[in-house]
C-alpha cells in the first residue's frame, strides 16, 4: 500500500478560526468583475477587504489625446447602464467650457433620455436585489422594458447599450417618430410592470427581512464616505444634483426626491424604486412640454455651434464646405479653449463628475471623472463588516456597483 | 445669509493671511492654493468652522505640469458645502522628486480610495495614509501612468506585426 499524499495546509492553518474567502473577481454572485477577500467565522463576516481594477481601462490618459467627440465613446463606458446620462454629462460639460448655449427643446429630449436612462439603470438594481434574495421572476419580466428602452435609443441614435449618442450642442438629428411611438407605449406599459414587480417585493415577507436592516449606513457616515446619489439618499440625506445644481433645465420639472431613513439595502431598494416612478413623472412632463411647443422651436434638436456641431449628413457628402467642417472636427482640427470646468451630473448611482482642463490645445490636458461608484464602493468594507455572507451579496447588488464606472 | 465666494474668500484670507494664492473662479468655482505643508489645516478650518462648513469631499485629484519646475504635481481638491449649496475648488503644488502631501482621510473617509488612486497614477505620496498602495493598475508597476512623460502609443508605428488586432 503506498503512502498516502496528504494536501499540503498553509502554516498555522489548522489552528486558526476564520476560513478566508475569495469572493471573487468573476463570481455569479458578484454580478461584475470585483474582487472581495473576505475572513470568514462561520457564515459571518469578521473583515473584508475590496480589490477593484480588473477592468481598468485607462481612460483618463487615452482621454488626453482625443478630441471631444471621441472621449464620448469612452464615457459609455463607465456606468454602461446608463450611458446617455454619461454621455449628456459629457457633452454638457463640453457646452459649459465652450460656453454654448441649448434650446429648451433640446434640453427637454436630453432629459427624455437621462431619466430613461435613470429608470433603466434603477431597474436592473432593483431586480438584482430580487434575484440576489431569491426572487428571479421579476428581474426576467421587467427586462422586457428595458429591452424596449434600449430599442427606443436605437431609433434615437442607432445603438443600445454603449449609446455614443449626441452631439455638442444637441443630437445628431431629431427624434423620430418610431421613437416617440415606442415612448408612448413604454409610459403606457410600463407602470404596470413596475407595480407588479413592487407587489412581487416591496411587502414580500423574505424579501423584506432580507433586505431589512442589512447592509445599513448611517447619513454620517454616508457624507463623510462621500456616497452621493440613491445610496446617500436612503440614508436619509435630499442631496441631488439635478436640483442642487439645475443642469439641462431641470428646474422646469416637478419632481419629489425620496430619501430613506435607514440606508439599509431595504431603503436603498424602496429610493430607487421610487425614484423610478420620479422619473417616469419627469418623462412624461418633459413630453407634454416639447408637444406643446410650436413655431420654429418646435423642430430645434441643436444649437446653432458650426464650429462643433457636426454638420448633416446629407450636406457632407454633396457639400465641400460640410465635407471640411465635418474632417476637421473628427480629426480634432478645432482647438478647445482654455479653461478648467467641473461639471456634475446625476447619474444613475450619484453625482458623476466631469473636471476638465484644457490648455487650449486640440484635447484636454487633463480630464477626470468623479465616478460616484469608485467613491462610495471603499465603504463597503466598513458596511459588510459583522454581517452574514449571504447579507454581503445583497449589500453589493444594492449599492449597485458597475465595475466599468469604478475602474474607469 | 447665503455662503457667496466672496464671504468665503474673506474668511478664508482672515485665517490664513497671505499664504492663500492665486484665487481665481473658474467657470464658476471659488479656486485657490495653498501651501504644500498646510493643506490639513485649511481643510479642517473648511470643515470646523460652522459658518463655512465644507463638509463633503467630492473628488480628489492630481495634474502633473512637468513645465512647472518643483511644483510639477499639482493636487485638486473640490470640496462642496452641501448646506449652502456651494463648491470650492482648493490647490496644492508638490514638487514631483518628493511629492510628500499630508493625508486627507483623517477628514474624510472617502480620501482614502481617491488618495490611493491619486499616488497609483501620479505617485503623490500622502503622509499617514492608512493603506497607500496602488488600487487601480497592478500592484508591480513601478511608474505612474498618468505623468506626462509616459506617451501613449504612437498611432502612425508601423512595427507592430499583429494579426490578431488587425494590424498585420
Amino acid at each position: 500500500m503506498s503512502e498516502t499524499n496528504h494536501i499540503k495546509l498553509p502554516e498555522g492553518s489548522i489552528g486558526r478560526t476564520t476560513t478566508t474567502l475569495n469572493l471573487g473577481p468573476t463570481h455569479p454572485a458578484t454580478h461584475g468583475v470585483f474582487q472581495n477577500i473576505l475572513e470568514l467565522d462561520g457564515e459571518r463576516i469578521v473583515k473584508a477587504e475590496a480589490t477593484v481594477g480588473y477592468i481598468h481601462r485607462a481612460f483618463e490618459k487615452i482621454a488626453e489625446r482625443r478630441p471631444l467627440y471621441q472621449i464620448t465613446t469612452l464615457t459609455d463606458r463607465l456606468n454602461y447602464c446608463s450611458a446617455p446620462i454619461n454621455n449628456m454629462g459629457w457633452h454638457l460639460t463640453c457646452e459649459k467650457l465652450l460656453r454654448i448655449h441649448t434650446p429648451k427643446r433640446v434640453d427637454y429630449l436630453r432629459v427624455i433620455v437621462m431619466e430613461l436612462a435613470r429608470i433603466t439603470d434603477h431597474l436592473i438594481c432593483t431586480s438584482i436585489v430580487g434575484v440576489d434574495a431569491g426572487a428571479f421572476t421579476g428581474f426576467l419580466y421587467v427586462m422586457q422594458f428595458r429591452e424596449l428602452v434600449y430599442e427606443i435609443y436605437e431609433e434615437i441614435c442607432g445603438a443600445r447599450l454603449t449609446t455614443n449618442m449626441g452631439r455638442i450642442g444637441g443630437f445628431e438629428r431629431d427624434f423620430p417618430p418610431a421613437a416617440w411611438e415606442k415612448l408612448e407605449r413604454f409610459l403606457k406599459e410600463y407602470p404596470k410592470a413596475q407595480k407588479e414587480l413592487e407587489t412581487l417585493l416591496v411587502r414580500n415577507r423574505i424579501f423584506y427581512e432580507r433586505t431589512r436592516g442589512s447592509g445599513a449606513i448611517s447619513a454620517e457616515r454616508a457624507l463623510n464616505y462621500g456616497f452621493t446619489g440613491p445610496n446617500l439618499r436612503a440614508a436619509g440625506v435630499d442631496y441631488d444634483v439635478r436640483v442642487h445644481e439645475p443642469y439641462c433645465s431641470y428646474g422646469d420639472f416637478d419632481f419629489r426626491i425620496p430619501v430613506g431613513t435607514t440606508g439599509d439595502n431595504y431603503d436603498r431598494f424602496m429610493v430607487r424604486t421610487e425614484e423610478i416612478w420620479q422619473s417616469l413623472s419627469i418623462i412624461e412632463q418633459a413630453y407634454r412640454k416639447i408637444q406643446d411647443m410650436n413655431g420654429p422651436d418646435a423642430s430645434v434638436y441643436h444649437a446653432e455651434v458650426p464650429e462643433y456641431y457636426l454638420p448633416q449628413k446629407s450636406e457632407v457628402y454633396t457639400k465641400m464646405e460640410a465635407l471640411i467642417w465635418h474632417f476637421k472636427i473628427v480629426m480634432g482640427e478645432v482647438d478647445i479653449p482654455a479653461g478648467e470646468v467641473y461639471l456634475a451630473v446625476e447619474g444613475g448611482n450619484g453625482e458623476l463628475g466631469f473636471y476638465l482642463i484644457s490648455d487650449g490645445g486640440r484635447s484636454p490636458y487633463r480630464l477626470h471623472f468623479r465616478r460616484p461608484c469608485f467613491i462610495y464602493y471603499q465603504a463597503y468594507e466598513e458596511i459588510v463588516q459583522g454581517s452574514m455572507l449571504s447579507d454581503a451579496v445583497i449589500t453589493m447588488s444594492s449599492l449597485n456597483l458597475i465595475a466599468g464606472e469604478m475602474d474607469a | 445669509m447665503t455662503l457667496t465666494s466672496d464671504i468665503v474668500r474673506e474668511k478664508l484670507t482672515e485665517k490664513f493671511g497671505d499664504s492663500l494664492t492665486e484665487w481665481a473662479q473658474p467657470h464658476g468655482i471659488l479656486t485657490f492654493c495653498v501651501p504644500r505643508d498646510m493643506n490639513l489645516k485649511v481643510l479642517s478650518f473648511l470643515y470646523d468652522d460652522e459658518s463655512l462648513a465644507f463638509r463633503f469631499l467630492t473628488d480628489l485629484t492630481a495634474v502633473h505640469y512637468p513645465d512647472r519646475a518643483g511644483e510639477e504635481l499639482c493636487v485638486v481638491y473640490h470640496l462642496h458645502n452641501l448646506v449652502a449649496n456651494r463648491r470650492l475648488r482648493m490647490k496644492l503644488y508638490a514638487p514631483v522628486t518628493q511629492p510628500d502631501v499630508y493625508t486627507a482621510t483623517r477628514i474624510f473617509s472617502s480620501a482614502n480610495w481617491m488618495e490611493r488612486e491619486t499616488y497609483d497614477f501620479y505617485g503623490v505620496h500622502f503622509i499617514g495614509h492608512p493603506n497607500l498602495k496602488r488600487v487601480l493598475n497592478v500592484d508591480e508597476m513601478d511608474y505612474f501612468p498618468l505623468r506626462k512623460e509616459f506617451p501613449l502609443e504612437d498611432q502612425t508605428r508601423i512595427d507592430k506585426d499583429d494579426e490578431m488586432f488587425g494590424r498585420g
